[in-house]
């Protein structure tokens, strides 16, 4: 039962891992070509 | 297709509803493409030309319609599709505005290829705006229900994902578009058939990982209030009944002249800043401006939809109308002491209120009129941006040429614009005022049997 729970527990934690993974790559990755772009007004 | 279903959505035990935000994100990520579109105006102002606009190309007033047909048809489609929305189940409004949003790429690059611009208003401009209006409100009530305890935060969370989409489809397009770009091609067909793929599939993904809360669902350790309390009711709202109580189009007041204020210098920022900072602002560092607004309209949304939180909805907004006065009076003050560093500070701030206009209100609404028919509510409301999106852009625009034409220097130009911004704040401050909770009359009944498919799935 608690070895159930464990693996249920662990299965979550990768779906989130993953759900968080592919929306957060694509957005930190657009969020850094737009910081670099927005440097140019400090240059 | 029952697995579309919003009785097909609902939470297992053991599901984690912090998978409900990324969820969102994929749909808001996706459709927040549209506010990058504009990347695609000069090119396919060359179709025929290639290196320049040739006889027979498009003009860019022509090409600025089929923005302008997405955004009024994101603010039909949210409205009329609303209650449908909320009652079909999250799932299925998603897969429905995946198919729209890939469909309107696809149908855009039969147009582009066969040089039919009525074929992209029909494509990006009608199916891609009803597809804006279906995705943005989606997720929005789902989100609610999952974090009744930080409601602010998690429409933050979503509505920023509208907000960053065009930090990701900006860059991907313009660098799809320098992979199909040929001697005798733009590259425009190729890269709107690869963003339909590539978005279907993204959207897709939320539609799989979305579920709705099991009836009686609350956090760990959260207990909801027996009463209402304050501005933050206990009661629902029928949808439409929502439309016959004053705080509806006091709140859609609200967001009209708060969007109305920021949208008209999110697109004039970079012209306004060279001409009011002659020398100083380069057109490389006006771009450079723009983008660091866009960097705080995305943070915006999450900062004050969290923050109203803990300060409620009410005193958000007055925050916003309150600070918004005086930064917008304070600008014109920067540009005659030529306070570069001050001029940007005080849009920085006003932008990121802009963008927290737009994903506080889902939560505001919420404190309203309850949780059941929040997204079909909020779809109503959206027509305000639809309204505010014709409205500030015209205001800076036309004030800023009758200026001129009457011989006031380009530097002073946008100050009388500034003033009515300001102006437009304090009606939105007396708005909010007067916002109070809804009569009792409005509220649905336990025996109201309107909407019943709903209601086995609602937490």
């Amino acid at each position: 039962m608690a070895n159930n729970t464990q693996d249920q527990d662990s299965s979550m934690t990768l779906k989130l891992i993953l759900a968080w993974g592919f929306v957060g790559i694509p957005l930190c990755w657009g969020v850094v070509q737009t910081l670099i772009n927005s440097m140019k007004l400090f240059q | 297709m029952s697995f579309l279903d919003r009785s097909h959505t609902i939470a297992e035990p053991g599901f984690s509803r912090w998978l409900v935000p990324p969820a969102a994100l994929c749909v808001h990520l996706c459709i927040g493409q549209a506010y990058a579109f504009s990347v695609f105006n000069l090119p396919m102002t060359r179709l025929i030309g290639i290196t320049q606009p040739a006889q027979g190309d498009w003009k860019l007033t022509e090409l600025g319609w089929i923005f302008s047909l997405a955004i009024f048809f994101l603010g039909v489609s949210s409205a009329v599709f609303g209650r449908w929305v909320e009652e079909g189940g999250p799932r299925k409004a998603m897969f429905t505005a995946a198919l729209c949003w890939a469909g309107g790429f696809f149908i855009s690059a039969i147009g582009v290829y066969a040089h039919t611009l009525w074929l992209i208003y029909l494509g990006y401009g009608v199916l891609g705006g009803i597809a804006l209006g279906i995705g943005y409100i989606s997720p929005v009530s789902t989100l609610i229900k999952w974090f009744p305890d930080r409601p602010g935060m998690a429409t933050g969370m979503a509505i920023m994902g509208f907000g960053g989409g065009a930090f990701i489809a900006s860059p991907l397009s313009v660098w799809l578009m320098s992979k199909f770009h040929t001697a005798t091609h733009v590259g425009v067909a190729e890269t709107f058939i690869v963003l339909g793929v590539v978005y279907f599939f993204f959207m897709i993904v939320g539609s799989i990982i979305v579920r709705v809360p099991p009836p009686g669902w609350a956090p760990a350790g959260y207990i909801a209030p027996k009463e209402s309390m304050g501005l933050i009711t206990r009661n629902d709202v029928f949808v439409y009944d929502s439309l016959k109580t004053p705080q509806f189009w006091l709140i859609w007041w609200i967001l009209c002249l708060n969007v109305t204020a920021g949208i008209g210098v999110l697109g004039q920022a970079s012209a306004m800043s060279q001409e009011m900072f002659p020398g100083h602002i380069t057109p490389v560092a006006a771009a450079g401006f723009v983008g660091l607004m866009s960097l705080f309209n995305m943070g915006g949304r999450f900062f004050w939809a969290s923050t109203s939180d803990y300060i409620g909805r009410r005193n958000t907004y007055f925050v916003f109308m309150v600070l918004g006065f005086f930064l917008y009076c304070t600008v014109p003050y920067t540009g005659s002491v030529g306070s570069v560093v001050g001029f940007v500070i005080c849009f920085l701030i006003i932008i990121s209120m802009y963008g927290g206009g737009f994903s506080t209100v889902p939560a505001y609404l919420r404190d309203m009129f309850g949780t059941r028919y929040v997204g079909a509510i909020h779809g109503l409301l959206l027509t305000a941006w639809s309204m505010a999106g014709i409205f500030g852009p015209v205001l800076v625009n036309y004030i800023r040429e009758y200026n001129v034409t009457h011989g006031v220097p380009k530097a002073q130009a946008y100050n009388t614009t500034m003033y009515i911004m300001a102006g437009l704040l304090v009606i939105g401050f007396i708005c909010n005022f007067f916002v109070k909770p809804v009569d009792k009359r409005h509220h649905m009944l336990a025996t109201d049997k309107r909407g019943l498919e709903a209601a086995p799935a609602q937490a």
